[in-house]
């Protein structure tokens, strides 16, 4: 027949072909047009995982140590000086990085993992599974987690362990909620309905078909569900139901020296002693929230609409 | 009949136009060097492969480009003016008044929290071209002229409350409420039914006719714009191959690229009697959740190792019967049985040799293969899940399945993103065939791609099944694909069977009514073919 049709060849045929890059490539190039308030939020990020991770090397004394001398001042031994028990400020700082941040990491985990698979699982099942679900979510949702968080420490107690679940689980409602909503997009696509008429199994088409292509929304809400875990966590230390001593914490350090700020008109170094720990949380909140806003600009494709 | 002799002045004039495009951190040429000219009155028709440039060229003749492209070279003059160096508030005076532009997507251009009425005077009104009051009223005798049903109250309407052929043809009387010199047609039959596309072609073209307004029709279907068209104007890759007047074109064209574009309407299956039945569908009835039958007792016979296509338009219940037997809309009635034996209705009790040798192929291969997973992971998958391959056997059965569907394993790697549409859709006949079924679904697989590809996805699919004796259900709703590739030939119409057979017996009269319909709605490239089924 036609020349054109015996020159065609499959393995030619060419259209919108993308240039294939490398994550560490895409990486580079994103990088490279990150804005400043992404920069910044990436440097305060890691140099507070730094100070966590380091956290023994770069402490001057042990976290619980206790000197001689209460709320001594501000000087050259203690940088920040000490609390009421005498314990260095500087060290728990340091410290309370490690122990803060750790905890609120293995809570955000936890809750991602629950709330996502039974998000997920909500959104392939539908139905009575759906329902059951989601309403129990509502419920769960409607009581002010904060109080309601207190009430659980109170009844089972207030041990690392318990935090770390109690907290997992009532913040698990918003992941559900999230992964339920960009689940119900993906599971109709054909690839999973191709998946199900495979005869794959409910576990595969969860962590291979959907989760691969929810995961951008569910990066950047980690970021910011992290945000919360660690202020509830600092908040529920700061009631003294939280992170218990001698175990340092930014949440209680602001309540063991809290009544410092009283003194500023006598010495401003010390009434500075409570908002030190204060300014640790804000600052990674801060920091957070820069890079987790960047990110999600970079994966919605809201930024082809402001070229 | 198309081409009047008179001689008619310049309109547009478009003169070695360039556009580039901005993607992946560079400008890319999209339009190189085009010229286009257009005289008042005229139709011309601008055809070519997706990508070709066609809608580009279109918006381009108004001295538009979307966002993210710019003219890099080249003139557009109109009344003298050049409109390429205009400012954007001295083009908007010319949008909406001297030009117009009718979308593909009627359903997804109207705003569907206003009425029909408001919707289409509303450019002229805020252009203050006419009060009110003689906007509505010309909008008005504008739906008589496209023959919409109850023209004094179809514009108090909803667009949902409308078909989309009425939405089309509305959208048409909008473009022409301003009187407007040219108007861009940008494929406004491509999304609709063959039967409703006759009727809006016919009110296109008398309404164009009659107002003696200039238009550029672009399509992708060379027999549509031979009914439409004074001249046609073929592009490919952002050039033009060849430009003539229409009986010319189709006559002899001069490129052998413009004969490519009716690549599918050259193959032609030879019917091969039937042997044994590998599937048979009894009675069957289907519906989703509460809601009316979508299937209403139908019967299917599929004889092994043969092709049967199931034709219909939109809501015929193609794809719903297609549902039904791969188990994901279990039938209320009925039987479904495969190889001698019969299936259970759901997919949760059909065992895994059961799902294995019947599998799927879709529409759109974007949304059938998951974007995350490489080619080597798609087609591998059914691989391991059927028979259990693994380690090095893995791979080189996966480039085995490569090479039968003509790729190589330069491609094993990739992604769907990095694939051409034709290439997708043989990966993912290539996912069916991993699986060894007996029997593969087709749903509209050859729809959305170009002519050229479709041919060379229709000949793969003969070629496998020649080798490996795979029977096909192949649902389509185009005449021409169905001539090119089935043995025997189900007419589907709201949810019933309404004939099958042998193909020769089904495309030769006597036909039921239905059937004659829809064989005689197909455009055929003869350019008097609209007025000739408009007088029957």
């Amino acid at each position: 027949m036609s020349n054109a049709s015996n020159q065609y060849s499959a393995k030619n045929e060419v259209s919108n072909v993308y240039v294939r890059r490398t994550i560490f490539q895409r990486s580079l190039i994103a990088l490279s047009k990150a804005p400043f308030t992404a920069w910044l939020g990436m440097i305060i990020v890691s140099s507070y995982f730094f100070v966590a991770i380091f956290a023994p090397y770069l402490a001057p004394y042990g976290e619980a140590q206790i000197f001689k001398v209460p709320y001594a001042p501000w000087d050259s031994v203690h940088i920040f000086g000490t609390d009421r028990l005498g314990r260095d400020i500087l060290s728990r700082l340091i410290y309370g990085a490690r122990n803060t941040m750790g905890i609120a990491l293995t809570t955000t985990f936890l809750a991602f993992l629950i709330g996502v698979g039974f998000g997920l699982l909500s959104a392939i099942l539908r139905g009575w599974v759906d329902q059951i679900l989601a309403r129990f979510v509502d419920i769960l949702m409607a009581i002010p987690s904060l109080i309601f968080a207190l009430m659980l420490l109170s009844i089972f107690g207030s041990t690392a362990l318990n935090l770390i679940l109690i907290i997992a689980v009532l913040d698990s409602t918003r992941v559900f909620r999230l992964a339920r909503a960009v689940g119900m997009n993906v599971v109709v696509m054909e690839y999973v309905e191709a998946a199900r008429l495979r005869g794959e199994k409910i576990s595969w088409i969860m962590g291979r078909e959907i989760l691969p292509n929810i995961l951008p929304p569910l990066v950047a809400e980690f970021g910011l569900r992290f945000c919360y875990v660690f202020l509830m966590i600092a908040s529920l230390s700061f009631l003294g139901v939280g992170i218990q001593p001698p175990t340092a914490d930014w949440g209680s350090m602001v309540r063991d020296t809290g009544e410092l700020i009283q003194f500023a008109a006598y010495d401003v170094t010390a009434a500075m002693t409570p908002i030190l720990p204060a300014a640790a949380i804000g600052i990674l909140t801060i920091g957070v929230n820069f890079v987790v806003d960047w990110f999600l600009y970079l994966t919605s494709g809201l930024k082809d609409e402001h070229q | 009949m198309s081409t009047s002799k008179k001689s008619r002045s310049l309109l547009l004039d478009i003169r070695n136009i360039s556009i580039e495009g901005y993607s992946d951190e560079a400008w890319h040429p999209i339009i190189k060097g085009v010229d286009l000219q257009i005289n008042r009155g005229e139709v011309l028709g601008l055809i070519g492969e997706s990508g070709a440039g066609k809608s580009t060229l279109g918006l381009a003749a108004m001295g538009f480009v979307r966002a993210g492209c710019r003219f890099t070279g080249g003139s557009i003059s109109f009344e003298g003016k050049d409109l390429t160096k205009l400012s954007e508030k001295e083009k908007q005076k010319l949008w909406g008044t001297k030009f117009s532009y009718v979308a593909q997507s009627a359903a997804a251009a109207f705003n569907p929290a206003h009425t029909l009425l408001n919707q289409t005077i509303e450019s002229s009104l805020s252009h203050n071209l006419e009060t009110k009051e003689t906007l509505q009223k010309n909008a008005v005798q504008l739906y008589r002229e496209m023959q919409l049903p109850n023209p004094e109250e179809i514009g108090d309407r909803y667009p949902h409350q409308v078909s989309g052929g009425q939405l089309q043809r509305t959208m048409t009387a909008m473009a022409m409420t301003s009187k407007p010199d040219l108007i861009i047609f940008d494929e406004p039959t491509t999304a609709l039914d063959v039967t409703t596309q006759v009727n809006v072609l016919a009110t296109i073209r008398s309404i164009v006719k009659e107002h003696q307004t200039a238009a550029i029709y672009i399509t992708h279907d060379l027999a549509v714009v031979a009914q439409m068209a004074d001249r046609i104007q073929v592009l490919r890759y952002g050039e033009t191959i060849e430009v003539a007047e229409t009986n010319q074109m189709l006559k002899s064209p001069n490129q052998e690229y413009t004969k490519s574009l009716w690549a599918v309407r050259s193959i032609q299956k030879k019917t091969q009697k039937k042997e044994d039945t590998i599937l048979k569908i009894e009675n069957i009835d289907a519906s989703y959740g509460s809601g009316p039958m979508v299937l209403k007792n139908i019967d299917i016979n599929v004889p092994t190792g043969r092709t049967v296509a199931i034709v219909g338009e939109s809501g015929s219940g193609k794809s719903t019967a297609a549902r039904s037997i791969t188990g994901l809309l279990p039938p209320t009635n009925g039987k479904i049985i495969f190889q001698g034996r019969k299936l259970p209705a759901r997919l949760s009790e059909r065992s895994k040799e059961d799902l294995r040798r019947i599998q799927m192929i879709y529409q759109s291969p974007d949304t059938s293969m998951n974007p995350r997973h490489t080619v080597r992971d798609i087609i591998g998958r059914p691989l391991k899940f059927y028979h259990g391959v693994v380690g090095n056997r893995y791979t080189e059965k996966v480039i085995e399945l490569l090479r039968m569907i003509e790729l190589d394993e330069s491609f094993i790697d990739r992604l769907p993103e990095e694939l051409s549409g034709g290439q997708k859709q043989r990966i993912c006949i290539a996912r069916a065939l991993a699986a060894e079924p007996d029997l593969i679904i087709c749903d509209e697989v050859t729809s959305a791609l170009d002519q050229i590809v479709q041919e060379g996805i229709l000949k793969l699919l003969l070629r496998l099944q020649k080798e490996l004796k795979i029977s096909y259900i192949f649902i389509t709703h185009d005449i021409a694909t169905v001539k090119a590739i089935a043995d025997e030939v189900v007419v589907m119409h709201q949810g019933s069977v309404v004939e099958q057979g042998l193909k020769k017996d089904i495309f030769s009269p006597p036909h039921p009514d239905y059937t004659k319909l829809l064989l005689s709605s197909v455009p055929e490239m003869d350019p008097k073919w609209l007025t000739r089924i408009l007088k029957q």
